[in-house]
């Protein structure tokens, strides 16, 4: 396996010396036809972005694509519904609206408008839904018919051993003997973000959960339950921690308020950027075949199989990322209602005797709490 | 930087879309799933803890069978043993029995011999004395029917009974 790897990157070493000659001699033509170039950001940021229709390939200079509804609220004009082809891919203006250099869709008067428009995301997620609910409902279904002593089979069968992780080792551990009013909702994020996940790794498929508005969503859900599920133990820890001195009361007491907050907007970046990251290193490696090519034609076919090596690498890579995150997701989820439904143990009678002999303790708790946000 | 910004659309749509998955699946999938799953479970855990005290109980009367087996071994030695002293016993008894009833048989008789022999002899003796009392009336009286014969009769057992 090293040899291999070592000749991996003696190829690659190779590859990227030898042409680095033939960049330099091609730089000089590149300067005079700055078309003939391949914009590789305008490729990836073109992709990682939402669109307002499903873009599969170009074909003779012409965009091959699906277009989809669009839905924009006007203050004055009221709601507008039409598809996207009328945009003609941002060539023309439709009803007064159009397309700007983002791809967003601008009042050609200046008013701020909702755009609430099933975009590519959106009809990514639907089709995800669509799976999702096609998938868990016929499990379900075969659990009802077999009845419960019966052992799964088929799809069943590979589901299986997710939910009974999800509900050991994520929700068990965290939520105590509670975790079966949680179950539902811990299950339900874990799917969605995985199938998402998953889809989103299709080629042509949608940049879903490396979008910051998906990723706000799902952790404002988590952030409501966590708030909600909130007993008196933990706002009384959370505004009034007892056994601490005044003075540092209020600097804790603010501290720990933005925790909360902190806790959610954490999971929200955390899933985004992971995916994000994803999307873009693979497109990147991708697009270095094009790069090449742009700069010499046996150079781009040259590196085709250093691009693919890293491609396929990255997909394997991306596969686990996708599971990965959803478990982290769910995890940090499940940890958090935990510590908002703890209830008062037997050791806060001896609370304050507790912090007043190691009031280090109290800070290492943060720390240690800091740390899971990390 | 428009990577950070939210889009209120996607946000809003992201949003509809996982609460009506979370109700739908709640309901329809996530509901029975995990009953199932748990029903699974403890119906597996019943049986085990079933099997257990089968198991246990299947023990315990083997163990039972086993102390039965012995005591009955144990009680048909005995009832062996019994019968057999009951048996030499009773032989014994009907040995030692038998031989006193037989010596007091053989005795009985021997003294019944004894006795019919002796009374045999006596009545043997007495019909002897009668006859030969009756022979010699005969003979006398046939002897003695002259004076003189019976004179020379009595002088000749005179002279007899002075010679024993």
């Amino acid at each position: 396996m090293l040899t291999i790897c070592k000749r991996l990157f003696a190829v690659l070493f190779f590859i990227v010396a030898g042409f680095s000659a033939f960049a330099s001699e091609e730089h000089a033509e590149a300067a005079h036809g700055e078309k003939k170039g391949f914009n590789a950001s305008e490729v990836i940021f073109g992709h990682i972005g939402d669109n307002h229709d499903w873009h599969f390939f170009d074909w003779n200079g012409h965009p091959v694509s699906m277009p989809l509804p669009v839905i924009v609220y006007h203050p004055q004009k009221g709601l507008s519904v039409f598809s996207s082809a009328r945009f003609h891919h941002g060539h023309e203006s439709y009803e007064g609206y159009a397309l700007n250099e983002k791809n967003k869709i601008v009042s050609e008067d200046g008013v701020a408008i909702k755009d609430f428009s099933i975009t590519k995301n959106v009809t990514s997620m639907l089709i995800s839904v669509i799976l999702l609910l096609l998938i868990m409902t016929s499990v379900a279904k075969k659990y009802k018919k077999n009845g419960a002593m019966k052992a799964p089979s088929g799809f069943q069968n590979a589901l299986e051993p997710v939910i009974v992780f999800v509900r050991d080792e994520v929700a068990k551990p965290n939520l105590g003997h509670k975790y079966m009013r949680y179950m539902p909702l811990l299950l339900t994020v874990f799917f969605f973000i995985w199938i998402n996940n998953l889809l989103g790794l299709l080629p042509g498929g949608a940049n879903f959960t490396g979008n910051i508005a998906v990723t706000a969503a799902l952790s404002l859900i988590s952030f409501i339950v966590i708030v909600f599920s909130g007993n008196k133990h933990f706002w009384g820890h959370l505004f009034n921690p007892p056994g601490v001195p005044f003075g540092i009361k209020l600097l804790l007491v603010p501290i720990e308020i933005i925790s909360l907050f902190i806790k959610p907007i954490a999971l929200m970046i955390r899933l985004f950027a992971n995916i994000l990251a994803g999307h873009i290193i693979i497109l990147s490696v991708i697009s270095m075949i094009f790069i090449f090519g742009a700069l010499n034609a046996y150079a781009g076919w040259g590196f085709v199989p250093v691009s693919l090596a890293f491609a396929i690498f990255m997909f394997f890579l991306e596969l686990l990322v996708a599971a990965i995150q959803a478990f982290i997701f769910t995890n940090l989820t499940a940890v958090f209602i935990g510590q908002a439904i703890e209830e008062a143990h037997h050791h806060d009678h001896e609370h304050e005797e507790y912090h007043a002999k190691h009031p280090i303790t109290g800070q290492g708790y943060n720390v240690s709490e800091q740390e899971i946000i990390a | 930087m428009d990577l950070l910004i939210p889009d209120l659309g996607l946000f809003f749509w992201t949003l509809l879309a996982f609460l009506v998955v979370l109700f739908i699946l709640k309901k329809f999938a996530w509901g029975p799933i995990v009953k199932a799953l748990q029903e699974r479970e403890s119906g597996i855990a019943d049986s085990i803890a079933a099997a257990e005290k089968v198991k246990a109980e299947m023990q315990q009367m083997q163990a039972q069978n086993e102390s039965l087996l012995i005591q009955a071994r144990e009680e048909r030695t005995q009832m062996l043993k019994e019968a057999k002293e009951t048996k030499d016993r009773i032989i014994n008894e009907a040995k030692e029995q038998a031989k006193t009833e037989a010596n007091k048989i053989l005795e009985d008789t021997r003294l019944q011999i004894e006795r019919q022999k002796m009374a045999a002899m006596t009545e043997v003796k007495n019909e002897i004395g009668n006859l030969a009392v009756e022979v010699a009336e005969k003979i006398l009286r046939k002897q003695l029917a002259g004076q003189e014969a019976q004179q020379g009769f009595v002088q000749m057992l005179a002279d007899e009974i002075k010679l024993n």
